[in-house]
Order: C-alpha cells, then structure tokens, then sequence
C-alpha cells in the first residue's frame, strides 16, 4: 500500500506547504467555477468568459506595477469588461460576438501596455508568463481567506437566484412573461463570470482559465441533464483534473527532459481535455444501449447535451 | 521613422492589414470572432514547440494553425460550437505553456508573439509572407459567393447544395493560414484586433459586401499605420496602440450611425430599400435613440 502511495505521489508531497495551498485554492475554484460555468454553457457564451478572463491579463499586470495582488487586477478589469460589453450590446445574438471581441482586443492592448511596462521597470520577464499561464504552486498563503471568501460569495449568488438565471437561460420569453428580470439577470451573470474567471486566472492563469469554466461544465452536462446535477458533477470533474494535475506536476520534477517540474496548468488543461473527450465517448455508449433496449434507431441523432428543464427544476 | 529599418515593417504591416481587412470582414459577418481568436492564439503553442525543437516558427504556427481549425471543426460536430473552440484554444495554449517550460531562453520571445513586435521584420520573411497573404486573398475569392451565401441566407444556400459544414472549415482553414503569415510578424493581439475592429467599423457605414470589404481593409491600413507612427515616436508597445484604435473607431462609428438614425426619424422606411437583407442586424445592433 505504501509502495503504491509511492509510487503516486512523489516524497514529500503531502508534507509540502505550497503544495497543501494549491490543493485548497484548486478545489474551491473548481467547484465555483463548475457551478457558475453550467450556465456559460448553457448560456453559449464560452466566448464571452474567455474574454473576461484574459482581459483579466491587463489587470493582473497593473497590480504587478502597483505592488497589489493580481487577483485584484484580474476582477477589476473583468467586471469592467463586463460592464463594457453590455453596454456594447452583449445582450444582442447578433451584436454579441463583435462587442465581445471589441472589447476582448482593447483588453489585450492594455495587457500589452502594461506587461511591457512591467517588464521595463523591473526588468524581470517571467511575469508576462506567471499571469498569462498562472502557477499554482506560488499562490500567496495571506490570499488563501480571500479567495475562499469571494468563492463562497460567488456560489450563494448563484445558489440565490439559480431559478431566475435557469428560466431566463433556457427560455428569456417565458421567463420574462413571469416576471423575471431577464436583462438584470443577464447582468448579474456577467459580473458573476467575471468573478468566477478572476479566480480560476489566479490559479491556471488569464489566458487558460477558460478551460476550468467552460471544460468540466461541459463535461457534466453530456453526462447528465439536469442543471442542478451538472453543476455539481462539474464541481466533482473539475477539482478531479485540478488535483489529478498538482500531483502530476509535482511528481514531474523527476521526469525528463529538464530538472524542473512540467507546469500544473498544462496537467490541468489536459485532465480536462481528457475528461470532455472521455464524456463524449461514455453519453454515446449510454445512448447507443438506451437505444438498443427502446428498439428506436430514429433516437440516435438526438444531441443529449441539450439541458431541459426538469420538473424538480421548474 | 522611414529609414531603411523601417521600410520592411511598413511593407509587412501593410500587408497584414490588407489580409485582416479581408478575412475580418468574413469573421464579423459570420460571427466567428471566438475562432478567429482561437486559432492565431493558439498557434502560439505551435510557435514555443517549434522553438523548442529549433524548426522554423512558420511551421510550428502553421501546424497548430491548421491543426486548431480542423479540431474546432471536429469538435463542433460532436458538441457546441463555442464549447469546441474554447476547449480547443486552451489545449494548444497548453501545450504551449509546457513547450515554453521547457526552453528557458524563449521567456522574452513570449511577449513578442503574443503583442507583437514590428519594429524589427527581417526581409526574408516578406517574399513567403506576400505568398501566404496571396493564397488567402485566392482562397477567400473562390468561397465568396458560397461564404456569403451560407453567412446571410443559410435557406438559400443548403437548397442550392451548399454544405454549411464544409464552407466553415475551408473558412477556419482561411484564417489559419492567414494566422501563418501575420502572427510571427505581429502578433496574435494584433491580428485579432485587425480582424474585429476595422470590419465591424465598415459594415456600420456600409451594407454591400464589396464596399464594405473595401472600407474594412482601408481602415485597418489607417489603422497599422497610425499605430506603428504612435508607437514609433512614444515607444509603447504598438499593440496597445491598434488594440485600442480598432475599439475607438467601431465606438465612434456607431456614434455616428445612432446620430444619423436620430437625424432620419420620420424617414420612410424604404429608404435603405434591398440593401437592409445585410445591414438589417448591424442597424438593429445600434442601441434606439442614442
């Protein structure tokens, strides 16, 4: 038994602090970030949630020149990003993909203003790096209560108006004909992402905190229908790939071809990768038996990744 | 500003705008500006590897280029679209990360791919440059009709034996080999930016494709070149610079539209007459009143 723990997890793992900090930070942001990404998914707008997180770089790069936190930097911005694609039309099928791009592009010239600022005045280049593409292992102890306060904070928002967000997500007319404020919503969502994307940027950095909001919510939901399951399920999957990946990138410090461990957020992107490939292959076995007991070839077709309102749900 | 160092980066950039023009306006029409963010920054990843290996950085970007295209593609027949490209994005950003790990001496080379360096483009690369952008004009050429087709009447299209699916991934193909040909040169932010701004400037001002495609490809030209000038003389970085141009000319463009609308109540409505078929979603975009 021992020899097997060995094997898994390289000496010293559970002894080491960083490692202990990094174990906490990825399992709260994975679960907020698989509850809050349910909705992206659903919502379509993985585009949207790409864009808060990476013109989060701009923030995160500002606060490195002020001295601050970047996880300030990130959700500053990001909520500003937000604000500025609503008032672009984000609300608008057909205006949303321009405004989202418009302001994706003026964030990146800032992130490129302030990076190459960062990198004059300090004369250290690794920053661009450690924000762009995160590291797990150095997140700040002193960070820890925070971003367990903004987490909890972030999933009771959520928990709150989860029926509102749900109804005006899988139907804006009904919702809006029984009185949900759809656009307040919409709204509120969006500073919700911001919020959930900021976090999974302090941890796999700006450019690939898409993958912890977008992969194992999308994940979840071609495993199960109901929205309340597949946020849960994605909690389950993402801090599954985020610990899958601290213990593989820890024990990589052994392997070749260089004498420093592999980057954790690589292992995490790839778990989810991993996991949203393996999905797609488990909802087609299930569906190809389902079909086989019903006798119903007509039924293969069908999408299965289609959440429905349940009627534990409506 | 114009001496002989100079004289490549006008060239290159030129040419980098004349393209972005072209395939932006394509890329806004089409409401594929996720991908046609995706695919030049993840070829990033495909840059750091073939670093890592000493090949060419051409290569390397084109390979994940090409690659990002077909696995979007791929992808997005077997789940959502934005799903697919964002999951596809991150892998190769991934894959890059781990590349990037690996090479130490590459950390400054990072943020010039990713923002873009032009002030510094050696000759060779303009003769396979001008190659690539002309293969992109060609190819854009022989799918206008049924680009255009698919992107304003899908109806149309798929009864006149069109297949939607085929059309995007020669479409997502187009941008990663115009991705190829820019990145190394400008960047990702740049090419983005080229590709989003100054198309969605031009289809507020103008409904026919030509014309728009025209004006798109203009300003994205005023655009490079004030951003170069600007980032000459200040020496900021020249992707702050065509990042936040692009943003202000699409803000003032609508400025400009809503205005106009204001100006035209009372008009009658068959003014705009054939031509709302393309503009009929841009003008509803601007917000009533404002």
């Amino acid at each position: 038994m021992s020899q097997l723990l060995n094997a898994l997890f390289a000496t010293g793992f559970f002894a080491s602090a960083p490692v202990r900090a990094a174990v906490v930070v990825g399992a709260v942001v994975a679960v907020v970030t698989g509850a809050v990404g349910v909705f992206t998914v659903i919502r379509s707008q993985a585009f949207a949630g790409h864009a808060l997180g990476e013109v989060g770089s701009a923030g995160g790069s500002l606060a490195f020149l002020s001295g601050t936190n970047p996880l300030w930097g990130y959700m500053g911005v990001a909520v500003i990003a937000a604000g500025l694609m609503e008032v672009l039309g984000v609300h608008r099928p057909r205006a949303r993909d321009v405004a989202t791009g418009l302001v994706l592009g003026a964030g990146l010239g800032f992130a490129a203003l302030f990076l190459y600022l960062d990198t004059t005045s300090t004369s250290t280049t690794g920053v661009t790096v450690t924000i762009l593409f995160g590291s797990l292992f150095t997140i700040s102890q002193p960070m820890l209560p925070t971003i367990v306060v903004l987490s909890a904070v972030a999933l009771v928002v959520i928990a709150s108006c989860y029926r509102m967000l749900l109804l005006s997500s899988l139907s804006p007319e009904l919702a809006a004909v029984r009185g949900v404020p759809v656009r307040a919503v919409a709204i509120a969502y969006l500073v919700i992402m911001a919020v959930a994307v900021s976090l999974a940027a302090e941890t796999i950095g700006t450019i690939l905190a898409t993958a912890l909001l977008v992969g194992p919510p999308a994940t979840a939901l071609r495993l199960t229908k109901r929205p309340g399951g597949a946020m849960v399920l994605a909690g389950l999957i993402g801090v599954a790939a985020v610990w899958i990946g601290i213990v593989l990138a820890y024990d990589s410090f052994y392997w070749p071809p260089v004498d420093h461990g592999w980057p954790v957020s690589f292992f995490v992107v790839a778990m989810v990768f991993v996991f949203y490939l393996g999905s797609g292959a488990v909802a087609s076995l299930v569906r190809a038996r389902r079909d086989r007991r019903v006798g119903d070839p007509s039924a293969m077709g069908e999408s299965g990744c289609e959440p429905h309102v349940d009627a534990d749900a409506a | 500003m114009f001496s002989s160092f100079m004289v490549n980066t006008w060239i290159a950039a030129s040419m980098v705008a004349v393209i972005a023009g072209v395939v932006g306006f394509f890329v806004v029409l089409r409401g594929s500006a996720f991908a046609a963010h995706a695919i030049p920054h993840g070829s990033f990843g495909g840059a750091a590897g073939a670093v890592l290996l000493g090949v060419n950085t051409i290569l390397g970007l084109g390979i994940f280029a090409v690659g990002g295209a077909l696995g979007i593609g791929w992808l997005s027949r077997r789940g959502r679209h934005d799903v697919a490209t964002a999951l596809a994005l991150v892998l190769m950003l991934g894959l890059g990360s781990l590349f990037l790990s690996f090479s130490v001496e590459y950390a400054g080379a990072v943020y010039s791919l990713l923002f873009g360096e032009v002030l510094g483009v050696p000759s060779d690369d303009l003769l396979p440059m001008a190659g690539l952008g002309i293969a992109c004009i060609l190819a854009i050429a022989v799918l206008y009709r049924p680009l255009l087709l698919t992107s304003i009447t899908p109806e149309v299209a798929e009864a006149r034996g069109v297949r939607p699916g085929r059309i995007e991934t020669g479409f997502l193909l187009v941008v990663a080999l115009a991705s190829t040909m820019t990145v190394p040169v400008v960047g990702v932010l740049l090419m983005f930016s080229l590709m989003i701004g100054p198309a969605a400037t031009a289809r507020s001002f103008t409904s026919s494709p030509l014309p728009a495609i025209a004006l798109s490809v203009a300003i994205a030209l005023i655009i490079v070149w004030f951003g170069i000038a600007i980032a000459y003389v200040t020496n900021y970085p020249v992707g702050f610079f065509v990042g936040t141009l692009g943003a202000l000319s699409y803000g003032s463009a609508r400025v400009w539209a809503a205005r106009r609308r204001s100006r035209r109540v009372g008009a009658s409505p068959g003014d705009d007459g054939p031509r709302l078929q393309l503009t009929a979603p841009l003008l509803r975009a601007a917000p009533p009143g404002r």
